[in-house]
């Protein structure tokens, strides 16, 4: 079989995650939680293998990109969009990435919400959480698939509807599962900053169709040095729009401040969705756009300063926190920031390595510190008074670090498998991270030593935060009832976990020096890339950083291990830094200052005096109200009603009166008149009659 | 018999026994006194009849008179029933005390 004949497979990896959340919404309510998990796990796996199969075609086969008709769409006057299919190296590399994690990620959250349905005691949600997750899978697959900007905004969209929805699953409590609207809040805050996203996004689609008249990848590519030529200020306009979307759905400054609140969501969502495939969705709408921002620099600049910052600035914030999913979730913001600066000043593989990468070691990091969170859940299950129904003052934080240490006593597979991920993360030798995060430090070198400098603090305290965490979680002594009674997890949570730390060691092998393979994988796609060099001084400066970090972080954190209820050591040597850190530079608030409480402000103006006070009040009470009341009261009624209609049926009841008054007076009783009636009216028609 | 009285003296009879029979029913108030003044109409109006038929030498007229006596009896009949019934119920037979149709 000619092997680009299984490229007509690629409607598959949408149906498949289609068909599994179909099958579990018509079906699920009378399957067990395990036939869910497996139904739904099922059909992210076959999309992985369909994934693999269209991969397998374009490796044996030319590689270039093919597209492949699947429905129509919107036909509008000129305007015809169809829902095409295009198989690329690009396209395919995200579904690899997609399905294979998420697949993983699925088998992993068959234990993992098996338990947190319990711990919340709330099992109806289980089928649900399948349903939103495969959802994702055919969202993102939409994304990743799609031939146009206007398909690859359906999925853009569609993905954002999930994170809303996995984000607020447990929308009627906050994260420690007392009752509240925190999560539905932390949701409603990702939906809303990413409209802010998507709105520019959709300027630079509208900008698109208004010069190209066309949406499709291919139409626009093609058309566009040419329209540079004309008016280079278009292509620059619909790429700084585009950074604006990008800077919606993968966090970056000054939209990041939805994603460390997108953790309340269940672990595997914040695996999943905020850390290994959506949140990257940006990373790869720039690689996907190449050819527009290689004709723009202007924008490239912007784009790749824009990611350089948001490393250093989510990497200091993540220095300071004590929420295990919190260093995390800055953690993931830093490293989006550097996949941004890498695609943003032209290394496009390196940020696509990097996106895969970090897929790996990321969602390794998340699902682990899912299974500590749920090894204390267990713990706290145990103590006497473990009860949620208890009403006791104290309420257990399962994710505070500062109840956890001496971890690696209870969970010893946990604690291997963290460390591999924290070591990816770090970028130390031979892991994932240190070949992925070097291609983009030496690219900057080269290209762009502002950036280069940038990453390499950021990576720095990357390393910094990640021994700080390891050590503060696994080391020392436990600093919690708890902890002490925590218990590892079982194995379909563990399992997954260690194919991902295995990719996590070996997926720098994807492009390592002078081999090249996702370079000469993605050249097919991405037009003139170029195999970066491998540079021993950037790589071992960074190297070097790195160890020098966690080197640091074990003097501070490692060698006097925390005890129970003693400040961070940082705070004593970085004083007011820290606090500043701790508190995420007042981000948050400074948002609420000067855009949520203003738009509250005119909210308010809006409601109480423009709709209270103008339209209902005055408008609507006096004026509409008054005017009717007016108009039938006094007009309709007193006049025309009492005065007028009144008046006529009055007059004629009067007449008909006065008139029988007079003529009833001939009514006398009297035969005699009558008869005499009777003879003059004969006389008078016989007189007549005669005399005529 | 050659000399025969002319129908206009009879016509004339007839019309003045009509008038005094209308007069009678129009001034009276007693009910046998305006009984009487119909007969004297009704006979006006019989005399006419056989005037006009031996004028004319044909015999509907005479035969129509025999009709009218029996009406007339009949109606008398009826009317001495109608006048013993307002007697007992008014003891008295003066027709303008029957004014209770009054307007």
């Amino acid at each position: 079989m000619e092997s680009s004949g299984l490229l007509p497979l690629v409607p598959l990896v949408v149906l498949l995650p289609v068909a599994g959340l179909l099958i579990n919404i018509i079906f699920g309510g009378r399957m067990n939680e395990k036939v869910i998990g497996v139904v739904a796990s099922g059909a992210s796996g076959l999309a992985f293998v369909v994934s693999a199969l269209l991969g397998f075609s374009l490796w044996s086969g030319s590689g270039e990109a093919v597209v492949v008709p699947f429905a129509d769409w919107i036909h509008i006057g000129d305007l015809n969009v169809a829902w095409n299919f295009r198989v690329d190296t690009l396209s395919v590399l995200m579904m690899l990435v997609v399905s294979g994690v998420g697949t993983l990620i699925h088998i992993y959250a068959i234990g993992y919400m098996h338990e947190d349905v319990r711990f919340k005691n709330d099992p109806g949600r289980y089928r649900r959480f399948f349903v939103f997750l495969n959802l994702f899978i055919a969202m993102m697959m939409i994304l990743v698939s799609g031939d146009s900007y206007l398909m690859l905004f359906v999925g853009w969209e569609g993905v954002g509807l999930c994170s809303f929805l996995l984000i607020g699953f447990w929308y009627d409590m906050d994260t420690l599962g007392r009752p509240s609207f925190a999560n539905s809040n932390a949701a409603r805050k990702a939906f809303i900053t990413n409209r802010i996203g998507d709105l520019g996004f959709l300027l630079a689609g509208f900008t698109m169709f208004w010069w190209f008249k066309d949406l499709s990848f291919a139409g626009v590519f093609n058309q566009a040095a040419y329209i540079a030529s004309i008016s280079p200020g278009v292509i620059l306009f619909i790429t700084l729009f585009l950074l604006v979307g990008v800077a919606g759905k993968s966090a970056q400054l000054p939209l990041y401040v939805w994603l460390p609140d997108a953790m309340a969501g269940p672990t595997p969502v914040s695996a999943l969705i905020h850390a290994a495939t959506m949140v990257t969705a940006g990373v790869y709408l720039v690689a996907r756009s190449a050819p527009l921002y290689t004709l723009v620099p202007q924008a490239q600049t912007t784009v790749a300063l824009v990611g350089g910052i948001t490393a250093l600035f989510a990497a200091t914030i993540a220095v300071g926190q004590y929420d295990i999913k919190k260093v995390l979730a800055y953690s993931t913001i830093s490293q989006l920031g550097f996949m941004v600066a890498a695609v943003g000043m032209g290394a496009f593989v390196g940020g696509m390595f990097h996106l895969v990468t970090h897929a790996f070691f990321k969602a390794l990091l998340f699902l682990s510190a899912g299974s500590v969170i749920l090894g204390l859940e267990r713990g706290h299950h145990h103590l006497p008074h473990g009860n949620r129904e208890d009403s006791h003052a104290e309420v257990f934080d399962p994710g505070d670090m500062r109840n956890m240490g001496g971890l690696r006593k209870q969970m010893p597979v946990t604690f291997w498998l963290y460390l591999i991920g924290a070591l990816a993360l770090a970028g130390i030798f031979p892991l994932a991270g240190f070949w992925s995060k070097d291609e983009i430090l030496a690219d900057a070198f080269h290209k762009f030593p502002a950036v280069y400098w940038l990453l390499t603090l950021a990576a720095f305290l990357t390393a910094f935060y990640m021994g700080r965490q390891v050590w503060m979680v696994f080391f020392g002594k436990p600093r919690h009832a708890a902890t002490e009674h925590a218990q590892e997890s079982p194995g379909v949570i563990t399992i997954p976990l260690m194919i991902l730390a295995a990719l996590a060691i070996v997926g720098g092998g994807l492009n390592l020096p002078g081999v090249h393979s996702l370079t000469l994988w993605l050249e097919h796609t991405i037009a003139g890339v170029e195999a970066g060099e491998f540079n021993f001084l950037v790589a071992g400066l960074s190297t070097i950083l790195a160890l020098a970090a966690i080197a640091l972080s074990w003097v501070l954190y490692g060698r006097h291990p925390l005890v129970e209820g003693q400040k961070d050591p940082l705070k004593k040597l970085l004083g007011p830094l820290f606090t500043v850190f701790e508190r995420k530079y007042w981000v948050d608030e400074a948002y609420w200052a000067i855009f949520v409480n203003r738009y509250v402000d005119v909210s308010r103006f809006l409601a109480d005096v423009i709709d209270g006070r103008f339209w209902h009040d005055w408008f609507h009470e006096k004026v509409l109200a008054g005017t009717y009341n007016w108009l039938s009261r006094t007009v309709l009624d007193l006049r025309v009603d009492q005065q007028f209609i009144d008046a006529i049926a009055n007059g004629l009841g009067d007449l008909t009166r006065r008139i029988s008054g007079s003529l009833r007076r001939l009514q006398n009783g009297f035969v005699r008149s009558y008869a005499l009636a009777v003879l003059t009216g004969t006389v008078i028609i016989l007189g007549y009659l005669i005399l005529k | 018999m050659a000399q025969t009285i002319p129908l206009s003296w009879y016509l004339a009879i007839s019309a003045a026994l009509f008038a005094m029979g209308a007069l009678g029913v129009l001034i009276r108030r007693n009910p046998l006194i305006i009984f009487m003044s119909v007969e004297l109409m009704l006979n006006a109006a019989n005399l006419a009849f056989v005037a006009f038929a031996r004028s004319f030498d044909v015999l509907t007229g005479q035969i129509f008179v025999f009709f009218v006596m029996t009406v007339s009896a009949a109606e008398v009949a009826v009317g001495l029933a109608l006048i013993i019934i307002i007697f007992r119920n008014k003891h008295s037979i003066d027709v303008d005390l029957l004014n209770s149709l009054k307007g």
